[in-house]
């Protein structure tokens, strides 16, 4: 596929997946929509034009993985899991309903495409860890993804993987911070501040990118691999805008489980266009 | 460090047969991989660390990241045998076990190094007598407390076969071999290892073999004492409990664990439910005094004599 053709197509499915996401949490009047819309063109770049993988054959060893660890982001997650093949869109439609294999955080015993279980924060990344250690220990050829909020990463479980992973040098190992600068009361830099936090990740061995978290051509060129790979793990940090797509919720805390009423539901669909 | 307890003839640290076994095993299956916290040497995985030395990842002191690799590796194929001083283990990681471990469901075992109160002076924020209570509830990991060096070999050969998650927890405290005709390590069955009528006791670890000590006790004064090797604590042997409790009448339990929500609890919401009988809970109330181990189990009776005090004292309970 050309690079422009690609990029239009990550875009049209991030713009479903928007639309889709949006109505899940109007539907279940539960949701975390701000994290999802900062995090769904991250997320539709990797299914859309960065990782393989077979919806058919999730179990498939050599699958490129990716790790949810902000998971309270369904919305994002769940609608990118249905476009890619996972499983029907009927399912998106029982979304924290009783019994539904939507649960508020993803279950990988529910769900096809689930790599493990995620919502405490600051679990993704340890676990993705060791999915990339499996991985350099057998010589395979998958490369494994971790997505992370930037709140998230007050949690001091991470930078032990992070000491760790920098140590061993995982060329396959990415992880994403979807830095939108705010966590679910304020500002990360008032509650307990991140910056500067490419310093960080360099400190403890990574590449750093910083990429325009909305700009998917960008996102591209950052997630493709170089021609004959990386000897060490790479962090993009992707400065995003939460609530991205809807005027009335970007850059605002209270869409960080904020859910729409029938106007604003309304506003919403006749903007993500 | 704990000095060591004294060499005592035909008695032997269960982390030995650990360390046979999970190198002989890794002999014959490459999927096996050790994960440690900066933990090879109380985990006795020198050499294993020597054959395998790409196999064991060692992820430094860092407990949380530790159980987290765990379930990756698992994710990506390994089976991996996550190895610490079962204090920190359960302790510091319990969120990722809960998280990572048992609800997402992965194919990682979990062992428990020097746990109870092995490491004595070194006190409560060392001991691990707290981990009954707070694995209990994640029912899908089966939790395995081996008596001696024979079922801590069969446990971990179990282990390494069973697909889901697995909680072995090992001493360091020598113990002699139990004397049982014809065993089979059969988890979520308990062992019986000495006939009764009179009394049961139930037992897991290091408690087992003082338990037939205290039987051989209650024999001389004619009292018959059934000993169960409760050895799975979950899933937990609730036929065994109900036989013995309708057929001896009183149970005594003792662990080397805090008495709440542990094998005694487990055992008297089983027969508090179903056959209610006098029961004794042997163990600890809480945090302990500060002591070395031989004093600290004399100090909260847990030693053949006051084992059989136990039991008596439960027999005088029962009614009629």
């Amino acid at each position: 596929m050309l690079k422009n053709d690609l990029v239009d197509t990550i875009r049209e499915k991030a713009l479903w997946m928007r639309r889709r996401a949006f109505t899940m949490v109007y539907d279940a009047q539960l949701g975390h929509p701000g994290g999802d819309f900062s995090a769904i063109d991250i997320i539709a770049t990797l299914y859309f034009g960065v990782m393989r993988y077979d919806p058919k054959k999730p179990d498939m060893p050599e699958r490129d993985r990716f790790i949810m660890s902000k998971g309270h982001a369904t919305g994002a997650l769940y609608t990118a899991l249905c476009a890619a093949g996972y499983y029907p869109e009927d399912w998106l439609k029982t979304y924290m309903q009783p019994q539904s294999k939507l649960n508020g955080h993803p279950n990988r015993n529910y769900l096809p495409g689930v790599e493990t279980n995620t919502g405490p924060l600051g679990h993704g990344l340890p676990v993705a860890l060791g999915i990339a250690i499996a991985g350099q220990m057998t010589n395979s050829d998958y490369r494994t993804f971790v997505l992370t909020g930037d709140g998230e990463l007050q949690e001091g479980s991470n930078w032990e993987a992070a000491m760790s992973a920098g140590n061993r040098k995982l060329g396959k190992f990415t992880l994403i911070v979807d830095r939108n600068r705010l966590q679910q009361g304020m500002g990360t830099e008032e509650t307990n501040g991140l910056d500067p936090l490419d310093d960080k990740f360099r400190a403890f061995g990574w590449d750093v990118e910083v990429v325009d978290g909305h700009d998917v051509g960008a996102l591209v060129n950052a997630l493709s691999e170089p021609p004959g790979g990386r000897s060490k793990p790479l962090c993009i940090i992707a400065n995003t805008i939460k609530g991205k797509g809807v005027s009335f919720m970007e850059n605002k805390a209270s869409w960080h489980h904020g859910v729409p009423n029938a106007e604003q539901y309304d506003i919403a669909m006749e903007e993500l266009v | 460090m704990a000095a060591p307890a004294a060499k005592q003839e035909g008695f032997y640290d269960c982390r030995d047969a650990w360390a046979r076994t999970i190198e002989e095993l890794a002999e014959n299956d490459p999927r096996i991989v050790a994960v440690v916290n900066d933990s090879v040497g109380s985990s006795k995985l020198g050499g294993f660390q020597k054959k395998f030395p790409d196999r064991l990842i060692n992820v430094g002191i860092a407990e949380q990241n530790m159980v987290g690799v765990g379930a990756g590796l698992a994710n990506g194929g390994r089976i991996p045998f996550v190895s610490a001083a079962s204090c920190f283990l359960t302790g510091r990681a319990l969120e990722q076990v809960k998280a990572d471990i048992a609800y997402a469901g992965f194919n990682v075992k979990l062992v428990g190094q020097s746990s109870g109160v092995a490491y004595g002076e070194l006190g409560p924020t060392h001991h691990s007598i707290e981990d009954f209570a707070w694995l209990r509830p994640l029912s899908n990991i089966t939790m395995v407390v081996p008596a001696d060096s024979w079922e801590t070999a069969e446990a971990v050969k179990w282990a390494a076969a069973h697909e889901g998650p697995v909680y072995i927890r090992l001493s360091r405290m020598p113990v002699p071999d139990l004397s049982v005709e014809d065993r089979k390590f059969q988890p979520g069955k308990a062992e019986l290892v000495r006939k009764g009528s009179d009394v049961t006791i139930i037992a897991c670890g290091t408690m087992v073999h003082l338990a037939v000590q205290a039987a051989v006790e209650l024999e001389a004064e004619g009292i018959s004492a059934r000993i169960l090797n409760m050895a799975t604590i979950t899933p937990l042997d609730e036929a065994a409990i109900s036989a013995a409790a309708s057929e001896t009448g009183a149970i005594v339990t003792v662990e080397e664990a805090n008495i709440h929500g542990g094998l005694g609890g487990a055992v008297a919401e089983h027969t508090s439910a179903n056959l209610p009988v006098p029961i004794e809970r042997m163990g600890f109330p809480g945090f302990v005094p500060t002591g070395s181990v031989e004093w600290l189990f004399d100090h909260f009776g847990l030693t053949a004599a006051g084992i059989a005090r136990s039991a008596r004292k439960a027999i005088g309970r029962k009614r009629g």
